[in-house]
């Protein structure tokens, strides 16, 4: 029973927008989450909740696939990370509220040491550290290797490695074109272009949280939500032919879901003004091309106008403009996600003609 | 003074011994370098023929054929007297979807884009149909499948003439 409402509540639409609710919480809670307390909380809970889950055959099956371990070791390591490291900052942000210096501002902190010995020691072991690790996984874990590669012939479900999972899951909702290249080239260059964008000195060479809310929100949500939580979906919840199973539902290649998707067009045509698809193509996808604009050019000049003159003229035209542009990819994801779950929306603006579709 | 130039390179010297090295040097790289390009060429190619014969129509049953896919990569259709070549690639990222009887349609592993037996594409991402090939009867009315022509659904080209045979 508990099993069952897990698995309808794992599917994508539930579970992304718990995550998201989970998320803002987390961010606006800093005071409970940036503490030991709960971090010890949630790791009782989570292994707790892990082990039940665990106890399950299905569930085991899947998890255990040689492929799925880095995927267990990564979700432990994020874990970690993104707490441990919410925690220094809540740790700072009380010592900044109370007129201290935070913790890697105190002078025993600022006292500077040599290279050698003391950090290259440290990573001569851990060099050695991660080199057992790797034998010991290889001695324990075969590599999945499977037969020849055959051009006529996919494996179901055909997997990507594990860590372009996310990359795999994001590319049901998209074109390849999007998914395969253009998002992730706006990834890439958003993550380089940080540096440029934030021109914010706080936070520079301590933990902090408050004062740095929004950069830290807005990034470990592009993160954790969008690209680990989708590695996830991507490697435990899709079976054959990339369907959804829930955590202890069974991979049965015939199970059938009614997907049924239909363009912008068609909706706005065929079902909203009952007439056939007009013949020239950018007539027939007007109102994609037409909401596309909005959102690409409108949407920014109006929370300029409305919120962001303070911002605008901090960062100047090019850095804001830009922030902008990479917030808005970003949040073409889970708006087109949404849009899929809701509406069985295929693409906003269809030309297979011209291999764009957005 | 004899012994003097026997120890040493005059400027001629030197440039000749310059240039052998210089040769030899280029020569040896430019040889490995082949090799390296020739390594990027299989020894052998697995890749079938582009053009098959495909029997007589009255070898197929209605509906979907695989006999031709692992071979060929093709799925013949037929269906209300026409036969068709059906390419067995997706539309949306290019793996290769599995026929599902059952349910009555092709079904892509990688990211569960789904097609009507005619090749229409109705649900997850692909964006346009499969893809049909060149398909004619020699003058023996065997069945030829000429993979080098594609005909698109998009571009409205499944009607013209070498798109379908009549049965």
């Amino acid at each position: 029973m508990i099993k069952l409402a897990i698995n309808f509540l794992s599917a994508p639409l539930y579970s992304f927008t718990a995550f998201c609710i989970l998320f803002v919480l987390a961010m606006k809670r800093m005071d409970i989450v940036g503490t030991k307390k709960f971090g010890m909380g949630l790791l009782i809970f989570t292994l707790v909740i892990f082990g039940w889950m665990v106890s399950d055959p299905v569930f085991f099956s899947v998890i255990s696939l040689p492929d799925n371990i880095p995927i267990i070791i990564l979700n432990a390591l994020v874990f970690w990370s993104t707490w441990f490291s919410l925690y220094k900052g809540h740790q700072n942000d009380l010592r900044i509220a109370a007129g201290e210096p935070p913790i890697e501002g105190t002078p025993e902190n600022r006292e500077k040491v040599w290279a050698w010995p003391n950090l290259v020691y440290t990573e001569l072991f851990c060099i050695i550290a991660c080199t057992i690790f790797l034998i010991v996984w290889a001695i324990f874990f075969k590599a999945p290797l499977e037969e020849p590669a055959n051009p006529t012939w996919a494996p179901n479900p055909a997997k990507a490695p594990w860590y372009f999972l996310g990359l795999q899951e994001m590319l049901v909702y998209f074109d390849p074109w999007m998914a395969g290249v253009v998002l992730p080239v706006l990834i890439i260059v958003g993550l380089i272009a940080i540096p440029f964008i934030d021109i914010n000195p706080k936070g520079n060479g301590y933990y902090t949280f408050a004062e740095r809310k929004y950069a830290i929100a807005g990034f470990t949500f592009g993160w954790l939500a969008l690209w680990i939580f989708l590695i996830q979906i991507g490697t435990f919840l899709r079976g054959p032919n990339w369907t959804f199973y829930g955590p202890f539902e069974f991979w049965d290649s015939h199970k059938v879901v009614a997907e049924n998707n239909v363009n912008l067009s068609e909706f706005f045509w065929i079902k909203g003004l009952n007439v056939a698809l007009p013949k020239n193509i950018f007539v027939r996808e007007i109102m994609g091309i037409i909401l596309t604009g909005v959102y690409l050019v409108a949407v920014p000049f109006y929370v300029t106008k409305r919120w962001g003159q303070d911002m605008l003229s901090r960062m100047g035209g090019i850095r804001y403009y830009l922030l902008v542009f990479l917030v808005l990819g970003m949040m073409s994801l889970p708006i087109k996600m949404y849009l899929r779950w809701f509406f069985f929306l295929k693409y906003i603006v269809a030309m297979p003609e011209f291999e764009l579709n957005l | 003074m004899s012994d003097e130039a026997k120890t040493g390179l005059n400027r001629r010297e030197f440039f000749s011994f310059l240039a052998v090295g210089w040769i030899t040097f280029g020569a040896a790289t430019a040889g490995l370098l082949s090799l390296i390009f020739r390594f990027t060429y299989p020894n052998v190619v697995f890749e079938p023929a582009m053009d098959f014969l495909a029997g007589v129509p009255d070898d197929y049953p209605e509906g979907v054929d695989e006999r031709w896919k692992n071979g060929f990569g093709v799925w013949i259709y037929k269906k209300d007297g026409r036969l068709v070549a059906m390419s067995n690639i997706c539309t949306h990222l290019g793996c290769i979807p599995t026929w599902l009887p059952a349910e009555s349609k092709f079904k892509c592993p990688c990211h569960g884009s789904g097609y009507y037996p005619n090749g229409i594409n109705f649900e997850g991402p692909a964006p346009r149909p499969l893809e049909r090939f060149k398909i004619y009867r020699n003058p023996d009315g065997k069945i030829i499948v000429d993979k080098t022509k594609v005909f698109r659904y998009e571009k409205g080209e499944w009607n013209a003439a070498e798109a379908f045979i009549e049965v």
